[in-house]
């Protein structure tokens, strides 16, 4: 079990890393431009820039938005790769050996996930980043006024709160898409179907459960 | 041994198996014929536990699968062998690390009694250069012989194999059929085998269950099934021109 869970960790978090580092670098730069560009009254401090990018970033983008990347991502993977082992029996063969499949597929998937706010925490930190680099780099604002932004009026239950949707998140990604895997019917075209149905209903849950946690935590 | 009693099984309004009794004797390759439909392929996820019979017992050895607990049944299974139809070898593995999956999820032994364990069952199959390659670089004969040395690896008491001739040419298809009945014979397994294949019929057909429409038609061995007069044996068994020349010369000869 323990190399599953491993080996699981290396597909769905790491292998994973890449398109958040790149994703939540460029959303950050483009939230903090569009601040800037927004912010055209003399009256309004330049700080804000950092205070915007920063709350946009940790409450919503974050953790939301790269989810919804991860439902096709990691999602799309889960699905097709159990709907594939049930289409060719394999998870016949496993039952058939006496090896509970749901658990030794699904159970090393929803461990791994529990790593998912370390990514989480990587694109928050990644998104504030290029925030700071597109602003300072195309003279919006100053380096000094943006890091003031971004230690300003700082809440540390708002990092409870993204954190704590993230977990709902890492659960969701793992159960729904091995739901629609595992229980999928048919050949080929079917996995790519099971696939689709499931990043549509994944994304649904997410944005449902956000709405839910938002209105319980922050309400 | 296995012993089917009275077995019924349906899927919404349509039943599938209408009272199918039989037994299965080790140490002989039983087959289970029939047309495409007749209910040879759910027969066999019945005697797999993968479907439960709705009505009747099966019995492996005195034990009745519906009076057992999950316990006794996973332990059940972990008797059982099954070779695919299409040998359902886990992609991400390599053949040695198939074969060896039975061995690492349910037996005691130390990492070197396995790899001993795998060396000598890939070596009964004639698989000896075969072991880090994965299944998709392999050939669809080798992949059989692979799934035939996971299924046997734990030294099963039973061995289910779905068509294990299908999609392989026919000279590759009688070692097949030769390999699963020299192993049957020589570790005393009560193997089961589902085909369509009338030249595995005629080799290796110690005990044949001929089904039709969800019914046992007909049971017998290879040798009675030139005999039979049961028509509906002789329509599927003989629909070919060659089988038909086969049975008049074989009666004939008997003559």
């Amino acid at each position: 079990m323990k190399n599953l869970i491993l080996k699981e960790i290396d597909d769905l978090i790491y292998g994973s890393l890449g398109i958040i580092i790149f994703i939540s670098f460029f959303i950050g730069g483009v939230v903090a431009i569009q601040t800037a560009l927004n912010i055209d009254n003399p009256l309004i401090p330049k700080y804000l820039i950092g205070f915007t990018t920063r709350q946009s970033v940790i409450l919503e983008f974050a953790p939301t938005f790269t989810s919804i990347i991860m439902a096709g991502k990691v999602g799309s993977y889960i699905t097709s790769s159990i709907g594939t082992m049930r289409v060719t029996e394999q998870i016949d063969a496993l039952e058939v050996m006496g090896v509970n499949s749901l658990n030794y597929l699904i159970f090393p998937k929803i461990v791994a996930l529990m790593l998912y706010p370390f990514v989480i925490a990587i694109s928050m930190y990644l998104g504030i980043l290029g925030g700071w680099l597109a602003v300072v780099a195309g003279g919006y604002t100053t380096s000094a006024d943006f890091i003031k932004g971004i230690q300003i009026d700082f809440k540390p239950f708002h990092v409870l709160y993204a954190f704590t949707k993230t977990m709902a998140f890492a659960f969701i990604l793992a159960t729904i898409p091995s739901f629609y895997g595992y229980y999928m019917k048919g050949g080929a075209l079917e996995v790519g179907k099971a696939s689709t149905t499931s990043f549509v209903w994944t994304s649904v849950i997410i944005i449902i459960v956000n709405y839910i946690i938002t209105q319980l935590m922050l309400g | 041994m296995i012993k089917v009693d009275d077995i019924h099984k349906s899927f919404g309004n349509s039943e599938v198996l209408k009272g199918i009794s039989t037994n299965f004797e080790p140490g002989k390759t039983n087959l289970i014929i029939g047309q495409s439909g007749s209910g040879k392929t759910v027969f066999l996820k019945c005697l797999l536990g993968l479907h439960f019979p709705e009505k009747g017992r099966i019995i492996y050895s005195d034990r009745v699968y519906s009076e057992m607990n999950d316990e006794q049944k996973r332990s059940l299974r972990q008797e059982m062998g099954m070779v695919f139809q299409g040998s359902a070898l886990f992609d991400s593995m390599t053949v040695e690390e198939n074969v060896m999956f039975p061995l690492k999820m349910f037996s005691k032994m130390s990492k070197s009694e396995m790899q001993d364990r795998v060396d000598i069952v890939l070596k009964r199959v004639n698989l000896i250069d075969a072991h880090k390659k994965l299944p998709s670089e392999i050939s669809g004969g080798m992949q059989k012989r692979v799934a035939i040395a996971r299924a046997i690896v734990n030294r099963p008491t039973y061995l289910f194999c779905d068509e294990p001739n299908s999609g392989l040419d026919p000279k590759t298809a009688i070692i097949i059929d030769n390999l699963i009945h020299e192993i049957t014979v020589e570790f005393n397994i009560t193997t089961v085998i589902n085909t369509h294949d009338m030249n595995s019929v005629m080799e290796i057909g110690e005990k044949i269950v001929f089904l039709k429409n969800g019914y046992k038609e007909w049971e017998g061995s290879n040798k009675e099934i030139f005999r039979t007069d049961n028509e509906a044996v002789t329509d599927f068994v003989y629909s070919s021109d060659l089988f038909k020349k086969v049975r008049q010369m074989y009666i004939e000869e008997r003559n």
